[in-house]
């Protein structure tokens, strides 16, 4: 088999076993995994904008808020989830392009700290528009999708749908990658000068993969407003940003499954940790941020590339 | 009137000590090229570190002294050499990265290790209030500007005045003519990260005592210390004193007349207005893009 149909097989087989094994998994457990997934869609967006345009953006969080309000107040408001999502992602891709187009004009490092003010700005409006958005009450009795008369309320049906949704996205923006209009972001990032010089409008492409990066994290929001059924201000602070990002760099930026391994780790793990009862694991649950701050020190000293990069450093040493 | 003139003078001294957070990030990214994320946990270390002096029964000055030497090691040469040394080879989005990771781990180890809750630290200067026509200005405002604009002058001075000064300021503007002078870029370098150290205990000093000691409290200075680099000018010293007063009289005045609610978000739409109408900052130069 060549390796992009043993790849393709592999993806398969995860993701059957994924949907086959939830079955026998705990509710609380099922519950992680959706979480998990939720996450995953606002991080594969931010790879975009990360790993292929090669921007720092510290605001998904915001975006992600975004999608979760107008999904909370639209779904409570009778809207069908189907339409809801697209609402949510155009909203954010449109705030995307207004925040991202002083901030890019300038200098890359720019549009880190525009994102950054936004999440603060974005987190005051949810926590002090109280009668928009409940305030620090926040917005509780979400209701969950039914599909043309499917219903996905029950934990494991609700599983399934965003594992098909991931799926969806992802395959999405794997063919905006394989596009030539997604080669141009690799460009863009590994050579702009070049690129530029070959025609390609920076700042053109920066803003939209930027944007586009911003949609993806309001559909994740939609899903998160649906699956935890009560928002609140507290998860969309800043911080979610910072680790949204340091997920993406430690998996590894610009690497398609990058996000993935990013994301167990600021996701799944902790709150895994945070569930058992070991005296040990206790320990390690208070002190795991420590754990996680120390080893993005050093994991940026010794394998910039991030974590998936090192499946490419062992295959190197095998062959050579 | 009075109400103006007191935000005016409060706003002051809190940007002032905003100034003091921003001026060693702009020195850090002249001299170095460091943009430093963990600038904000720079200020919340050495205000626990003096906490925790203050506990011990030491005066206030004591604490102090003992925290710029422990910040002088640790936030100055130690950053330097750990962190930023191994790093810089990678480019500028590493390093941020790794000091994002730094200000994760400082922040945790102190709520971990410490504590969560918000420490009051003493005030170096007396309690009450000046009254001069109706007008009320506290002694810690004035205590706060005195000191600052003391720490500024005295820098300006040693930078503008001094034979090592001048030549931070010569590594600075071009690192490569400065060693063909035969400067000691190294130790140059070095002395930044070190003054940055010190502003930055200087800046715990003055903002513990009103906003608290806590483990995220630089969450908030490091975004103004960020924001009131760029307003003024990245590669302005004077543009993070004018970014950072500017900052913190606008903040006081939109909380009192507009809403205390969004006094946060006055950084944010000062720094979007500046890079729309004056990119390269108030009072800074254009940068050449280097090819």
């Amino acid at each position: 088999m060549s390796a992009p149909a043993r790849r393709a097989a592999m993806l398969v087989a995860i993701v059957a076993a994924l949907a086959i094994g939830a079955a026998f998994l705990k509710r609380s457990d099922v519950y992680l995994l959706t979480l998990t997934m939720v996450y995953l869609m606002a991080t594969f967006g931010l790879n975009l904008t990360v790993g292929y345009a090669g921007q720092m953006s510290l605001g998904q969080a915001a975006f992600f808020g975004i999608g979760a309000y107008v999904a909370a107040i639209a779904l409570k408001a009778g809207v069908p989830f189907l339409a809801v999502m697209p609402i949510a992602a155009v909203a954010c891709f449109v705030i995307g392009l207004a925040l991202g187009f002083p901030a890019l004009r300038v200098q890359h490092h720019y549009l880190a700290f525009a994102t950054l003010g936004f999440n603060v700005l974005v987190y005051l409006i949810l926590r002090n528009e109280e009668q928009v958005t409940g305030g620090t009450y926040g917005i509780s009795a979400i209701p969950r999708p039914t599909i043309l008369g499917v219903s996905f309320e029950g934990h494991l049906a609700y599983f399934h749908f965003t594992l098909a949704s991931l799926v969806a996205l992802g395959a999405l923006l794997w063919w905006l990658l394989r596009s030539p209009w997604g080669r141009a972001f690799a460009a863009l990032r590994d050579n702009p000068i070049r690129a530029e010089s070959l025609g390609v409008n920076i700042t053109a492409y920066t803003l939209l993969a930027f944007a586009i990066g911003a949609a993806c994290a309001g559909v994740g929001g939609v899903y998160y407003a649906s699956l935890v059924e009560f928002i609140e201000p507290g998860p969309f602070h800043f911080s979610t940003s910072l680790m949204m990002l340091l997920a993406v760099i430690i998996g590894g930026s610009g690497r398609f499954y990058g996000p993935v391994v990013g994301t167990i780790i600021i996701i799944l793990l902790p709150e895994l940790l945070r569930g058992s009862s070991h005296e040990a694991l206790k320990f390690m649950q208070k002190w795991y941020l420590v754990f996680f701050g120390l080893a993005v020190v050093a994991l940026m000293v010794w394998l910039p590339g991030g974590i998936v990069s090192l499946a490419d450093r062992f295959r190197r040493r095998s062959t050579s | 009137m009075g109400d103006l003139v007191q935000l005016l003078v409060s706003g002051t001294a809190t940007g002032a000590i905003y100034a003091l957070a921003a001026l060693g990030f702009t020195l850090l990214w002249q001299a170095a090229g460091v943009i430093n994320f963990a600038q904000g946990e720079f200020v919340m270390l050495p205000a626990f570190a003096m906490l925790a002096g203050l506990a011990f029964g030491l005066p206030v000055w004591l604490a102090f002294l003992i925290a710029c030497v422990l910040a002088a090691i640790v936030l100055g040469a130690g950053f330097k050499q750990v962190v930023v040394d191994p790093l810089i080879r990678h480019g500028v989005i590493p390093l941020v990265i790794a000091t994002l990771g730094l200000a994760i781990a400082v922040k945790s180890t102190v709520r971990a290790g410490f504590s969560a809750e918000a420490h009051p630290l003493p005030s170096p200067f007396p309690t009450g209030q000046l009254s001069i026509a109706g007008i009320n200005v506290s002694y810690a405002d004035i205590g706060t500007l005195a000191l600052a604009g003391a720490i500024v002058i005295g820098l300006q001075a040693f930078l503008n005045r001094t034979v090592t000064g001048r030549a931070m300021q010569a590594v600075a503007q071009n690192t490569e003519s400065a060693r063909v002078l035969g400067i000691d870029v190294r130790r140059m370098v070095l002395y930044v990260f070190l003054i940055n150290a010190v502003l930055a205990v200087v800046a715990a000093l003055l903002i513990a005592p009103t906003y608290l000691a806590k483990f995220d409290m630089g969450d908030s200075i490091g975004l103004k210390a960020f924001f009131a680099a760029i307003i003024g000018g990245f590669n302005q010293t004077r543009g993070a004193l004018l970014g950072g007063v500017l900052i913190g009289v606008l903040e006081n005045l939109v909380g009192f007349y507009i809403s205390p609610a969004y006094k946060e978000g006055v950084a944010l739409v000062l720094f979007l207005g500046v890079i729309l109408l004056r990119p390269e900052g108030l009072l800074g130069k254009a940068e050449e893009r280097k090819v």
